[in-house]
């Protein structure tokens, strides 16, 4: 028998809220396989499970706030002497090690999986997973609607809020349901900004109480970057366009690479580096906030695997679908403002990280080149570090190596 | 997929499965939409990759500021639409 734990999802999380499990006890999961929805104060983000098995027993209940670590369910190793429940496959497999959840293991993204990943909305009743926008899960908490009984209208069959309220106020009258969504304290929009801040400013605060910062700054020159992307670009399909800042994420990455005192973690008073470049890609939040989810494996991606990854993490962190496994082991931060027209960021470090990396907007500026005056796009990148694991000159020696890279686009 | 009504309603279906916080109705359609709904560009690239595999419509990079809002967007694509069909 092994335990499945409420994981910390960030170093700022110290509790969790299962919104919704996706298993049922007697279904069969397996590495990588989402569990549950779990709100954090920042975030819903969808549990991959460590190990697979049987699941024995649920011992949280949606809508009930736990700590980190609280077991959240019990499963049996597959192919374990358990009484296997009907329709659960009982096959030959070694049974898997006692833990359960990765909490700080990298594993790559499971592949999409061949069999059918036994979903089921526990709540529900119903062999699918229901999709329900964030908001809309808000709107039926606050208007105590079951959304097992509201069929969603969105992409893809997805309830959106407009949904949640025609149910309210569609033609039947709203009795009150057999099993109303669980209280849900922090649920509320109110309340879940708060928490939200909450969050954030802890963990900054301890940032600011225990590392000792230093910041840099060099003006890095993007015109030859610019031209080649793009030149690229006009190549390329619509789907397959390059943005600018995937190239500024690729040389950070393959700078990083170089420098391992820069990607890492400081823990119980000594460096720790990471094994490998997951960079955390800051993502502001719709309706305030932020999250730096992990784009894995960032330094031997290429520009299109960066591109696509980093879609794929922004559209579901804004949707409010991020996993596990890319919220616990970033290497690496870097945040980008430049949208938002700022020159420059001061960064802040993400504990137990030991560096961020800030970009603020490209601008087109007076530039001497050759002893002459020209305008090239420049960008500002600014380097925040901790002093306990490097020094200036390893700082400069790293903004310098992203500029260098950022001057070969064609090879990043 | 041709009147200016519909794409009207493909391009609020779009943002809105981009931004799924939006609410259509608030939408104002004189109003650059990355500052109105918070739409950063890969947001904004999301959008105009899913129109054009909805409609088929090829956006170059250099007219993606043609499309900053919903009005823009619209007459944008009924354009693009009109070129396409006399072709």
């Amino acid at each position: 028998m092994s335990d499945f734990v409420m994981p910390s999802l960030g170093a700022d999380m110290e509790a969790g809220t299962v919104l919704e499990w996706y298993v049922k006890p007697g279904d069969t999961v397996k590495r990588g396989d989402i569990v549950a929805l779990v709100d954090t104060s920042k975030a819903e983000i969808e549990v991959e499970i460590f190990d697979g098995g049987v699941i024995d027993e649920l011992l949280v209940p949606v809508g009930e706030r736990v700590p980190v670590g609280t077991v959240l369910a019990t499963l049996h190793p597959v192919g374990a002497e358990v009484p296997v429940p009907v329709g659960a496959t009982a096959a030959p497999m070694p049974a898997p090690a006692a833990t359960a959840i990765a909490v700080t293991a990298p594993p790559a993204s499971p592949a999409p999986a061949a069999a059918p990943i036994p979903v089921a909305a526990a709540t529900a009743g119903t062999d699918h997973r229901i999709r329900v926008s964030p908001l809309a899960r808000r709107a039926a908490a606050e208007l105590k609607v079951d959304l097992s009984e509201v069929s969603g209208s969105g992409p893809n069959g997805a309830i959106t809020k407009a949904d949640v309220e025609r149910a309210r106020t569609g033609p039947e009258p709203p009795t009150p349901v057999e099993r109303p969504p669980a209280p849900a304290p922090a649920r509320a929009t109110g309340d879940r900004h708060a928490a939200m801040r909450g969050a954030i400013g802890a963990l900054m605060a301890r940032s600011k109480r225990e590392i000792p910062h230093y910041y840099l700054q060099l003006e890095i020159d993007v015109g030859r970057a610019l031209d080649w992307l793009g030149d690229a670009n006009l190549q390329r399909p619509m789907n397959e366009r390059l943005l600018p800042s995937v190239l500024l994420l690729s040389a950070v990455a393959r700078a990083a690479a170089e420098m391992p005192e820069m990607n890492g973690f400081w823990t119980d008073g000594a460096f720790r580096p990471g094994d490998g470049v997951h960079l955390g890609v800051a993502i502001s939040l719709r309706g305030g906030g932020l999250i730096a989810p992990a784009l894995h494996d960032a330094d031997e991606k290429s520009l299109d695997e960066i591109m696509a990854g980093v879609r794929d993490l922004v559209q579901r962190a804004r949707a409010g679908r991020l996993r596990s496994s890319e919220m616990s082991d970033p290497t690496l931060t870097v945040t980008n403002l430049g949208e938002r027209g700022v020159d420059l960021v001061h960064g802040v470090i993400y504990p137990p990280q030991v560096a961020l990396v800030g970009f603020g907007a490209v601008r087109e500026r007076p530039w001497a080149i050759d002893g002459m005056l020209g305008v090239r796009p420049v960008v500002v990148a600014t380097l925040a570090a901790d002093h306990r694991a490097s020094d200036g000159h390893a700082g400069g020696r790293f903004l310098t190596l992203i500029e260098r890279r950022l001057q070969k686009p064609e090879d990043l | 997929m041709n009147t200016g009504q519909d794409f009207r309603a493909l391009v609020i279906s779009v943002v809105c499965e981009v931004a799924p916080d939006v609410d259509p109705a608030a939408i104002d359609p004189d109003a650059p939409m990355a500052e109105q709904l918070d739409i950063d560009s890969i947001d904004f690239l999301n959008i105009v990759v899913e129109i054009n595999a909805r409609t088929g419509i090829e956006i170059p990079e250099r007219d993606y500021p043609k499309l900053s809002t919903l009005n823009d967007a619209v007459g944008y694509l009924s354009r693009a639409q009109a070129l396409l069909t006399r072709q």
